[in-house]
């Protein structure tokens, strides 16, 4: 689907170890620019781990992690202190959780995540202080930016209400306008469809193509929901017991016997013949 | 509690019903039965010395009978007026009271404001209630400072008093050593305490909850501690004396030529200085009021919050905690230093001893009561606090006594403090639509 063919994400042999127990085993794979890249595997194949390598809450044990920005400047995402990920090489996030500041606004949500465009504009809360038009005017333009995001996601009603108070599905929505607050250049976006109904996740689906169409950011997603994967991703990286088993577009990956083995199932006939073999 | 004189809000309900005097009479037995255990030991008997130095046990059965009876009685009223449940505040105040509790509320800032600024003109004559309102104003300003820490932050602070210590003895020895004025001081005592305060936050910067209260407490005791035996510098348990009192910008308040009565044509009266100190004060704890409500609109206020909301998802969007949480510790304990610096100036004599863990924790208090990050509520907090405090004073032995019963009667019914309702730091229903 996409034109672009160059990285925006490579990784490169990460492993990641915690004592004994390998949670990701050399793991390379690229995540092309403007693409959608689903990660997907079975329960414990380390999917998140290796989002939590990408966004810096975890240095990996071995391996790297190179962002490119559209200028061509490159960071090394496994050198950077975790919020600098954010901040400078502009990678955000969702979480498999939820993970909103449900006592504040909605709004105040959206704005929280532009605090470092602000910070700036306010001079480090002294021209903030008193007021000065400078900031005034920065903080019209991220208001403008949250209300952009709120309109897209549907929460616009809902701009001043706690955000604690809303629905499953509009938290889900309301985390992904958080992240595009921070104009990320990569979205990280951990099962985003987890507990949406086939509605919700319709609409999803129609954000994410919205997001890539729209704006220079590209989509690393993990799902378990393969109505969504199928769907949208240009790309998917398979992995099972922390190491890479595919790597191909949804096509591809559909019709891989290992995938089909490791995640979707084996064919009836193999069980019969490894039932044959226990004598069962 | 006066259980017996509350009126029955919806009695055309209850008078249909039958009252429930079996369960009364349950709750109150098994009340009863459980004070009996209780008093029959801690009240019924009592150990005295003899004339012999030997201990004997005198008995006070009256007074235990008396007490078991009262439990008794008021479980029975409480069941029978109340029923089993939790007694709601709806049910206890009736719904007029509260709704005009709750129309008065809007103009409970202003008219305290109005309040606290006519004061001195009210009471003049009064150098006692000058005093106690210059007292009450030095806790809405603590508590305005640690509303920062831990209502906007989150960060549980045990050892706030530390800051408070700080300030007043860099006013203090600045003042003796170097004979600064109060002015030059000011700022300097809150800088210095601000940079303490950085210096716990290093150290605490991972913790949080139960551990980082810990940390701030020992913070606390640390400070004392070195102000207690660094005997060359801050005079050990003698503490500091003579510290110099405060000048009206330079005309010092004396019966003297050249002084703040003399330049104004005033008759001399101890009680100017006293009115300028309360004004002093009051300005000082505005200025935290409004810097505050400023910080929350800004940013770095709205990190805060964020911050006590969830940090690892503050850190997903690109926010430094390290800096975020050094500059709440700063600023908090910028305004615990000013604090600081008046109350050594106001009482011309410091020691260690003003600065024990029981301030922190009543500064503390007056947050948690007033409810946490609510400015209004915290000064409410300190006015109730300490004017309770002051109008118990007769009842010394009991005022304790009141105060805890107060503290669990409002944890019962305002859990989250006296004002819990959390104003937005901006609306979209506020903004015009773009062009």
């Amino acid at each position: 689907m996409s034109s672009a063919t160059e990285a925006v994400l490579a990784v490169e042999h990460l492993s990641m170890r915690f004592g004994g127990l390998v949670a990701v085993d050399d793991l390379s794979f690229v995540a092309r620019r403007g693409d959608i890249t689903a990660l997907i595997g079975p329960n414990g194949a380390g999917k998140t781990t290796v989002f939590n390598c990408i966004t810096g809450f975890y240095k990996p044990s071995a391996g790297l992690i190179r962002l490119e920005h559209p200028d061509g400047r490159a960071f090394l995402l496994e050198r950077l202190l975790n919020f600098r990920v954010a901040k400078v090489a502009r990678v955000a996030r969702t979480f498999q959780n939820i993970r909103l500041f449900s006592g504040m606004t909605v709004l105040e949500n959206l704005v929280v995540a532009q605090h470092n465009a602000l910070m700036l504009a306010s001079a480090f809360t002294f021209a903030g202080l008193f007021g000065l038009k400078s900031y005034r005017t920065a903080e019209n333009a991220a208001l403008d930016k949250a209300r952009y995001w709120l309109d897209r996601t549907g929460l616009l009603p809902r701009a001043d209400d706690a955000a604690g108070g809303l629905a499953y599905g509009e938290q889900r929505r309301l985390e992904i306008a958080r992240a595009m607050c921070t104009d990320p250049v990569l979205l990280c976006l951990d099962e985003p469809a987890a507990g949406l109904n086939a509605r919700e996740s319709a609409e999803l689906n129609a954000l994410l193509k919205f997001i890539r169409r729209e704006h220079a950011t590209s989509i690393l997603l993990i799902e378990h929901d393969m109505s969504v994967v199928m769907e949208i991703s240009d790309h998917i990286v398979v992995l099972d017991y922390g190491v890479k088993i595919a790597d191909g577009t949804p096509e591809a990956i559909r019709n891989d016997p290992k995938v089909i083995a490791a995640y979707l199932g084996v064919e009836d006939a193999e069980v019969e013949k490894v039932e044959a073999e226990v004598g069962l | 509690m006066s259980e017996t004189e509350t009126p029955v809000p919806n009695a055309t309900a209850t008078s249909t019903r039958a009252l429930p005097l079996l369960p009364a009479l349950k709750d109150a037995t098994l009340s009863g039965f459980v004070a009996f255990g209780l008093f029959f030991f801690m009240i019924g008997l009592r150990t005295e010395q003899g004339p012999s130095g030997a201990l004997e046990i005198t008995t006070r059965f009256e007074t235990f009978a008396i007490l078991v009876a009262v439990v008794f009685a008021g479980s029975f009223l409480r069941t029978l007026v109340f029923g089993r449940g939790p007694i709601l505040l709806g049910r206890a105040v009736p719904s007029t009271l509260a709704r005009v509790f709750v129309g008065a509320s809007r103009f409970a800032a202003p008219a305290l404001l109005l309040f606290a600024l006519l004061v001195p003109v009210l009471f003049y004559q009064n150098r006692y209630l000058l005093d106690l309102g210059i007292l009450v104003l030095t806790y809405v300003m603590l508590g305005w400072g640690l509303n920062i820490v831990v209502g906007l932050a989150g960060l549980l602070d045990l050892g706030y008093v530390a800051f408070y210590a700080v300030g007043a003895y860099t006013y203090a020895l600045l003042a003796t050593h170097f004979h600064l004025s109060f002015w030059i001081c000011l700022p300097l005592a809150g800088i210095f305490a601000a940079l303490w305060g950085v210096l716990l936050g290093f150290p605490v910067l991972r913790l949080r909850g139960d551990y980082l209260a810990i940390v701030t407490l020992a913070f606390g005791e640390i400070i004392r501690l070195v102000l207690l035996n660094w005997q060359s510098l801050t005079g050990g348990p003698n503490g500091i004396s003579s510290i110099p009192r405060p000048s009206f910008f330079g005309l010092p308040f004396a019966d003297a030529e050249g002084s703040f009565a003399s330049t104004f044509g005033l008759e001399y009266s101890p009680t100017h200085r006293v009115v300028f100190l309360f004004y002093l004060i009051l300005a000082l704890a505005l200025v935290t009021n409004w810097v505050t409500i400023r910080l929350r609109r800004l940013p770095i206020g709205r990190a805060w919050e964020a911050m006590r909301e969830d940090e690892i998802a503050c850190r997903s969007l690109g926010i430094n905690t390290t800096t975020t949480k050094l500059t709440a510790f700063a600023i908090g304990a910028m305004f615990g230093g000013f604090a600081g610096s008046f109350f050594a100036t106001r009482q011309g004599f410091i020691s260690p001893e003003s600065f024990s863990f029981g301030e922190s924790a009543l500064v503390l208090a007056i947050v948690v009561l007033g409810g946490m990050g609510s400015q209004l509520g915290v000064a409410i907090a300190a006015l109730v606090m300490l004017g309770g405090f002051e109008l118990f004073r007769e009842f010394q032995l009991y005022r304790m006594l009141v105060f805890g019963f107060a503290m669990v009667l409002i944890m019962i019914w305002r859990p989250r403090g006296l004002v819990s309702t959390r104003e937005p730091s901006l609306r979209l229903a506020d903004r015009k639509e773009p062009p």
